[in-house]
């Protein structure tokens, strides 16, 4: 437990001020509703928002979620094992490996088997190459919704390089399906290692011209500055994980805290967290994370062992009975999954725990008392994607 | 009354409706230019992208393209509106920039209403004009978004108003006239500490006043990183959230004309105008009817790119963020401004 700094102390205060209106509007029963979504830009998705206005100034939020509900829970359970990673790729579509990944490895725990070394270092390598793709776009896209449209623009630029690098090894840009019961399915191409370095110099170009660009930017600092301070008590109450709960000065990440087999604890990086909890120290948060990812991805390409990529798998897979959760630490959050075997060819029955759907329950509390672009500011800062809310 | 347009005697009638299609090409060259130019092509080179390619060459018939789309489209106006409030708006905003065009000079004989005493008063107050036009247009909507859009836009207004009309006094007070054209000639028959190589162009001498300017054009025109009234990311589209067709085409050419109007305004204030410094060439002469225009476009895509530049580089401010720097910033300091060129203007 951290302790809390001014900034979170205060943003306490602020909130106990707002209960205290928001018991008295809704006794007046003033104000004026607002529907932002579930067709709204700042939503990117169809995320509902049910805003109680005074004038601009919020009193109460509702967030409203269901309307891209895809049943992904029940629809793994008529999947063979395999077939599963296909439509895991969908939960977040941003950083689609790493939704496959604590899969596999849940199944692998309960088979009892463990992938070679080599699947595993590529495994870590990807995942991070999901990650910064994935953070990347949000690093536009908060500028973006905070009124710069230029930098959306250089991050879906600098984004393409990572998503060519994926498509190179796997074949897959947005969905690779790469990821098997035991390893991979195929090796590296030729060449990929020499090619993966230099794209990771470009992204931390990229993360250079990011912070000129939006993070030194005094407009943008105005606008993200103690907006949307989230306590550190509060953040762990309502679950939230990832770069949030680190931007609220919770030094918690599960690639280091938990290492589930993959490469992670192989390399030198650091878990990066801001003390502050506002919007700007979770933009700073997840830029920062991106260099660390960078850094990782080098180290994983300068150490990859040799070796084969599958372990002995048999042909039919069929998982013994049991139960079995993994989670990793994945760009938005912690995803793990709790899969129940009953010895079949598919899971009898899968939880999936994704980040944002815990992330966003945190709205309510956060926008009391802001005004209407604070909301979108909050929205953006906090990094959702609707597929991993609603899944 | 009558004039000659070289050497030709024109009637009365042939005059005015010369003068009328030159408004018209005055308003609408510029905002087809701006919009080619720097929305088209300046951003997307900004944004490493080509931006349009495809009609004509290197896009340029593109804007022919978007205008006949917006044509096309059907009419919609929402069932709850007040549709006759509804359908007025986008007249009212374009008709602004028509006015604002009448009192700013082109040339020696190129105005529409030629030595207009009151002229850059006159430019300030039609301006605001279009204010009233957003402001219908988010009431008769009938829609929250566009409701909250017009709110912020006046709220903005009577903000930039104020620090617009106090950095103009400092120019007027060194000019010594309201009248546009007169403002044009002291700034080229003007100079600095006796040395009139090339007159007194304000935005040297009133750097203050010309960037204080230049900002409350930026909020006056809703651009970045004034852009809360139609804030994409908030807002959808703001008070144009429920126009489509030839109504949005009409706001789009008001965005963009009113770009151009203030561009004409500021390049007559601050940069001198139509004319070139009076030691380079004699300003009376008949060529400038013709020179003026150009040497004034190019003055105006100077000003609009940098009014374009910046929209695509900064964030949007908060609504109250906004109205802090105007009031704790701007005014105070235009005011210190009009103070010390007062003072200066008596001393010299």
């Amino acid at each position: 437990m951290t302790a809390l700094t001014e900034r979170q102390q205060l943003a306490y205060a602020n909130a106990q001020a707002a209960d205290g209106r928001v018991n008295l509007e809704f006794e007046t029963d003033e104000g004026m509703t607002l529907n932002m979504g579930p067709q709204h830009p700042a939503t990117h998705g169809t995320l509902r928002i049910v805003l109680k206005l005074d004038g601009e100034q919020v009193i109460s939020c509702e967030p409203i979620m269901g309307y891209m509900h895809r049943g992904y829970e029940k629809l793994v359970e008529v999947r063979t094992y395999p077939q599963v990673t296909t439509l895991v790729n969908r939960i977040d579509w941003l950083g689609s490996f790493a939704n496959e990944v604590p899969f596999i490895l849940a199944a692998e725990k309960l088979m009892d088997i463990e992938a070679p070394p080599r699947a595993q270092w590529i495994r870590t390598i990807l995942f991070e190459l999901s990650r910064i793709s994935n953070i990347s776009l949000f690093v536009g896209d908060m500028a973006l919704h905070i009124g710069a449209i230029s930098a959306a623009f250089y991050a879906f630029r600098d984004r393409e390089y990572v998503l060519n690098q994926i498509e190179a090894a796997t074949g897959g840009r947005f969905h690779p399906n790469f990821d098997r019961i035991g390893g991979l399915k195929d090796d590296l191409p030729k060449g990929w290692i020499a090619d993966t370095k230099a794209t990771m110099n470009k992204i931390r170009d990229f993360c250079d011209e990011m912070e000129t660009l939006v993070e030194g930017n005094e407009i943008f600092q105005t606008r993200t500055r103690g907006i949307g301070v989230i306590p550190a008590d509060v953040a762990l109450a309502y679950g939230m994980s990832g770069a949030n709960l680190r931007a609220s000065g919770v030094d918690w990440d599960l690639r280091r805290d938990e290492p589930v087999g993959l490469a992670w604890n192989e390399c030198d990086w650091n878990v990066i967290t801001h003390p502050d909890g506002d919007s700007f120290a979770r933009f700073w948060v997840r830029l920062q994370e991106i260099r660390e990812s960078t850094r990782i991805v080098d180290q994983l390409l300068d150490g990859l062992p040799a070796g084969p990529i599958m372990a002995k798998v048999p042909r039919i897979i069929k998982v013994p009975e049991g139960e079995a959760w993994v989670a990793t630490e994945n760009p938005l959050g912690e995803m793990g999954y709790y899969v129940v075997s009953k010895g079949g060819l598919g899971p009898f029955r899968v939880k999936i725990r994704t980040a944002s759907f815990n992330n966003i329950a945190v709205i309510p509390w956060v926008t009391r008392g802001v005004y209407v672009p604070d909301v979108v500011t909050i929205l953006a800062s906090l990094y959702f994607i609707l597929g991993d809310i609603d899944r | 009354m009558s004039a000659s347009l070289f050497g030709i005697e024109l009637s009365y009638w042939q005059v005015t409706s010369l003068r009328s299609l030159g408004i018209l090409a005055a308003v609408l060259l510029p905002a087809g230019t701006f919009v080619y130019l720097f929305l088209f092509k300046m951003v997307s080179f900004m944004q490493s992208r080509l931006g349009p390619m495809e009609a004509g060459p290197f896009g340029s018939m593109q804007l022919l393209a978007e205008v006949g789309k917006f044509l096309q489209k059907e009419d919609i106006v929402p069932e709850r509106a007040d549709a006759k409030l509804f359908k007025l708006a986008p007249y009212l905003v374009v008709s602004t920039v028509l006015l604002v065009y009448l009192a700013v000079p082109f040339g020696p004989e190129m105005t529409f209403v030629s030595n207009f005493d009151g002229g850059i008063f006159y430019v300030l107050a039609v301006s605001s004009i279009s204010a009233l036009g957003v402001l219908l247009a988010g009431w008769s909507s009938a829609n929250k978004y566009s409701l909250i859009g017009g709110l912020r836009a006046a709220g903005q207004l009577i903000a930039y108003e104020l620090p617009m009309v106090l950095a103009v006094i400092g120019v007027v007070i060194q000019a010594g006239t309201l009248n546009m054209q007169g403002i044009v000639m002291a700034q080229a028959s003007g100079s600095i500490f006796g040395f009139d190589g090339f007159g007194n162009p304000f935005f040297l001498t009133q750097i203050i006043a010309f960037v204080i300017f230049m900002i409350a054009v930026q909020a006056e025109l809703g651009q970045t990183p004034f852009d809360m009234p139609i804030a994409e990311s908030e807002l959808v589209t703001g008070y144009i959230t429920e126009y489509s067709g030839l109504r949005f085409l009409l706001f789009f050419i008001g965005e963009f004309a009113s770009a151009g109007a203030f561009a004409a305004v500021a390049a007559t204030l601050f940069l001198g105008g139509w004319a070139v410094p009076a030691a380079w060439a004699d300003l009376d002469s008949a060529i400038f009817n013709l020179l003026g225009p150009l040497i004034m476009l190019t003055k105006m895509l100077i000003l609009g790119g940098l009014i374009f530049f910046i929209r695509f580089t900064f964030p949007r401010f908060r609504e109250d963020q906004l109205q802090k720097l105007a009031w704790t910033v701007l005014i105070p300091i235009s005011l210190a401004n009009i103070l010390v060129t007062t003072i200066l203007k008596v001393a010299f």
